[in-house]
């Protein structure tokens, strides 16, 4: 059985990063260039690691499947990227920074991880306008902050509403002076299909160019995988939609422990779903709760009137509207953690409130927003506040200039102006804290194989906090993991080449060959997409916003059927030699229908509420999450045993030092 | 909404492209293009058909991975999107639409309506970058004050997404919008000074090797860009060149 030691080093909780550091194995930079390093995935994480490890010596192989690393869905990120600098002199530290993170994350993430975040944060920061990212900033020319659900002071730094357009470009940038030195040799349309492990130790992949559908063999010294979250196990989430768990489970497959797998962010300001034909979901950033109040109708007759177009949102009076995350949530009000106000959004759905024709939509609403920000400029330019045309044009113009692509995406989709109508809005699948169980070093179970990014699990708990993805994602590639892997290189100074004529390459090609053969001539009568949404549909309905035990046990059995199907009804056309996207996702699918059950095994053996995690069984008397910490403060970490059934749990207790464990509360 | 479409289907790089027509029936105004076009392929897969290939990924706007010339214009009709933020409302019921890849000769084309941009990245190789180790000891980011005009500039300079549509646009095919967006978001930034010569002499050095046409000021760029990059990078790049060339 591989063993669980998290390896969280000796001494106090805020000397532990720098211990550690200080005392880890070296690779000499004369050894360093003997060494190769894969990295999967191009987003945040692996682009980071990537330029990073290549500065430092070492031979990096990059990997993704788009036709360009700068094409990963960190691009996405909209809102911005944490750090604790306390530019605004509002009383942060990195042990608030620390404190928010584990307590946003409901009290189930390791201790030591999160305080080594909070501690690298300040660096990022540094280290991207050192690299020309142009963060937003003030008219003294300094950088401005904004604030994020589940914090009470403002220390996210931002680019417009396309934070992660500019961070990943700036780790891509950084990726490209290394490709042109030569020290990364990048890999563009090219999928990892297998690990290949030799004497115990991760030393290549199998990769399939997506081109020409060539197998390859790369041989190396250490693995990174960086492969991003698995919410499109959901089908509709707001990953791109080529976004996958493959790399992570094929590494499962062979030893990796997959840990939390049921922590799924459900993300409170999505756009409404508009039709069948609906391929994806686009998210509106968290950020537009600085200034956009949530509510709904108090009355049920305005909701029936709304829908039925006989009545304008914006013809309600503030007396019949309900603020229901200013009611129930005065101290956080709208800028409660993603969590809370997705459920809020869902119970007030439930009870019949929603606005659309489907029912499950909210209103955001930017009315009072507009007004404020008009007045400021008004007096600030010496002009009538009294003036409500040129107050509104004021304000609008003030909304336009901080979220001015947010709303311009939302009139394309919606072809509504959220600058006169409130828009609307309803939670989705975003993120998912669960992932690859790593320890300290960010190894996974399997020597020599590494998992950072949003493809691990350590940093967010239960929930993650706004605008912290970009923060890990960063820190694990440019300030972690080209520290810790440096330690287990050390042993390698010596093994020269990692060949790739090998018995083990020649078995993990094999199998390959034969899944993609196996799809190829199945000549079944549903298309990949079939089995796609029909998991997904199981997926959301059982195993979504709220969970219980009845509907765990069914989608477990359900999926297990749907897998079984797949593989006698799957139809791939088309060959393995050519540019062919059905048999790409049928590979991706194949591991979305495992993991989707190992999700809802997880799910089930976890009987508390926590985080993204609802129990229905575990509620307080007002409905709000009840945590159980007696019974599961602890990582749950999968082991791999063929059907996702049989998998082996194995538990990381997760202990305190520092925090005192205490039930969430954003009242 | 019923509709005719008229795809360009080409096997593989080398070999010989055509179009051909096939109709599609209760399409939804509320979808996106993208959509439309899955829609198609699921209908082609079932009925023993090889599906329309073409690249997307996000499909919010951002990656820059979609890439299709629909009716004479990259990324469609609308102005400020990308394919997959263009909605099947801005097209008529019983319109027949052609659909056809980006064309450039420095973009071959890898399957029907996917093309291959990794031209764009090499340009970015040879120059796209400030010189910075990870080091986590840079200075303080507050230590340099950026103007905000400048900040601002620089950042909508930064927001191309590298779709090639400028290209694609192009009567010449000339990269010059996608070269100077890069090159005007350092020349901007007091990080990007530095290198600033070596950067825009390299960077058009390679855009004039992949074989991209030149820039006559005719524009079209600029107005098909989904992200509305302005034709003032490619002269704020002219200028940068010619002090560069000058000190040569």
């Amino acid at each position: 059985m591989a063993s669980l030691d998290s390896k969280i080093p000796e001494g106090s909780l805020s000397d532990k990063w720098t211990n550690h550091k200080s005392h880890i194995n070296l690779v000499s930079p004369a050894n360093k260039r003997l060494i190769d390093v894969i990295v999967v995935g191009t987003g945040l994480a692996g682009a980071s690691a990537a330029a990073t490890l290549a500065e430092l010596g070492y031979n990096v192989k990059a990997f993704c499947f788009q036709d360009s690393p700068r094409r990963a869905h960190s691009i996405a990120a909209q809102g911005g990227i944490n750090a604790a600098k306390n530019y605004q002199g509002d009383g942060d530290s990195t042990y608030r920074l620390f404190y928010d993170t584990i307590k946003g994350g409901d009290y189930r993430s390791r201790e030591a991880n999160v305080h080594r975040l909070a501690e690298v944060s300040t660096n990022i920061i540094d280290q991207c306008v050192a690299q020309g990212v142009p963060f937003a900033r003030d008219y003294g020319g300094l950088l401005d902050n904004r604030s994020f659900g589940g914090v009470l002071v403002s220390r996210t730094f931002y680019a417009k509403g396309q934070t992660g357009q500019q961070l990943l470009l700036g780790a891509y940038s950084a990726m490209n002076r290394q490709i042109g030195r030569g020290k990364i040799k990048m890999y563009n349309r090219h999928e990892m299909m297998d690990l290949v492990i030799v004497d115990g130790k991760a030393r290549g992949i199998i990769a399939r160019n997506l081109v020409t559908g060539q197998i390859e063999r790369h041989g190396a010294h250490a693995v990174v995988v960086a492969s991003g979250g698995y919410g499109n196990v959901f089908f509709l989430s707001t990953n791109a939609m080529g976004s996958n768990v493959s790399a992570g489970w094929k590494i499962h497959q062979k030893g990796a422990h997959f840990a939390n797998p049921c922590f799924t962010q459900i993300h409170p300001t999505c756009i409404p779903v508009s039709g069948d034909h609906q391929s994806k979901l686009t998210l509106m950033s968290e950020s537009l709760r600085n200034d956009g109040r949530i509510w709904v109708p108090k009355n049920l007759e305005d909701v029936k009137a709304i829908r039925e177009g006989r009545l304008k949102p914006t013809d309600l009076k503030e007396e019949d509207r309900d603020y229901y995350l200013e009611r129930r949530y005065p101290a956080f009000g709208n800028l409660v953690p993603r969590d809370v106000a997705s459920r809020a959004a869902k119970e007030r759905c439930d009870a019949g409130f929603g606005v659309n024709k489907t029912g499950e939509a909210v209103y955001l609403d930017f009315a009072s927003a507009i007004v404020r920000y008009g007045k400021e400029q008004a007096h600030v330019k010496g002009l009538d506040e009294k003036d409500s045309v040129l107050v509104k044009k004021l304000g609008q113009d003030v909304v336009r200039s901080k979220y001015g692509n947010l709303f311009q995406m939302y009139e394309k989709i919606v072809d509504q102006n959220p600058y006169e109508m409130p828009m609307m809005i309803y939670p989705a699948v975003h993120y998912t804290m669960g992932g690859v169980w790593v320890d300290y070093n960010l190894m996974t179970s399997i020597p020599g194989c590494y998992a950072i990014g949003e493809a691990n699990f350590s940093d967010h708990g239960a929930n993650r906090l706004g605008a912290s993805a970009l923060m890990q994602g960063l820190a694990d590639g440019y300030f972690v993991l080209p520290y810790t892997i440096g330690d287990y290189l050390s042993n390698d100074i010596r093994t020269g080449p990692i060949p790739t004529n090998t018995p083990e390459f020649d078995a993990a090609e094999n199998t390959v060959k034969d899944k993609i053969n196996l799809f190829l001539t199945n000549k079944g009568k549903n298309s990949v997409d079939h089995y796609h949404k029909k998991l997904g549909k199981i997926m959301w309905d059982k195993c979504g916003m709220s969970r219980n035990a009845k509907g765990l046990k069914e989608a477990m059995s359900e999926i297990k059927a749907l897998r079984e199907d797949f593989y006698e009804n799957v139809n791939v056309p088309g060959t393995d030699s050519e540019f062919n996207e059905q048999l790409a996702k049928a590979g991706r699918v194949a591991d979305f229908l495992e993991l989707g059950e190992l999700f809802a095994k997880d799910a089930l053996e976890r009987t508390e509420s926590c985080g993204g995690h609802f129990r229905e069984e575990s509620q307080t008397p007002e409905g709000e999450a009840m945590r159980d910490d007696e019974n599961f403060t602890f990582v749950s970490a999968w082991e791999y045993k063929g059907e996702p059934a049989d998998a082996v749990l194995h538990k990381e207790e997760l202990n305190y030092e520092e925090i005192e464990v205490k039930t969430r509360s954003y009242k | 909404m019923n509709l005719t479409l008229k795809i360009w289907r080409q096997a593989n790089t080398s070999a010989q492209g055509k179009m051909q027509t096939y109709p599609i029936e209760n399409v939804s105004p509320d979808m996106s293009f993208l959509e439309m076009m899955d829609v198609l392929n699921e209908q082609l897969i079932n009925k023993g058909i090889d599906p329309v290939a073409f690249d997307h990924d996000c499909r919010e706007g951002i990656c820059g991975m979609c890439s299709m010339y629909i009716n004479g214009e990259a990324h469609g009709p609308d102005r400020l999107v990308t394919t997959c933020q263009l909605h099947m409302r801005k097209f008529k019921d019983g319109e027949t639409i052609t659909i056809e890849p980006f064309r450039a000769n420095a973009f071959p084309v890898v399957k029907d309506l996917a093309v291959d941009r990794s031209a764009f990245d090499r340009i970015q190789h040879a120059g796209g970058f400030v010189s910075v180790n990870t080091s986590g000891n840079t200075q303080d980011a507050n230590a340099i004050p950026i103007n905000k005009h400048d900040a601002d500039n620089a950042f909508d300079a930064a927001t191309c997404i590298g779709c090639g549509a400028c290209v694609a646009s192009c009567k010449n095919a000339s990269a010059m919008l996608f070269v100077s967006a890069k090159v005007s978001q350092y020349a901007l930034l007091p990080q990007g000074k530095v290198e600033a010569a070596d950067r825009v002499l390299n960077m058009v050095k390679q855009m004039d090797e992949e074989g991209f046409g030149n820039c006559t000021n005719t524009g079209a760029c600029e107005v098909e860009c989904p992200k509305g990059i302005s034709l003032e990078n490619i002269a704020r790049m002219n200028r940068e060149y010619l002090v560069a060339s000058a000190k040569g």
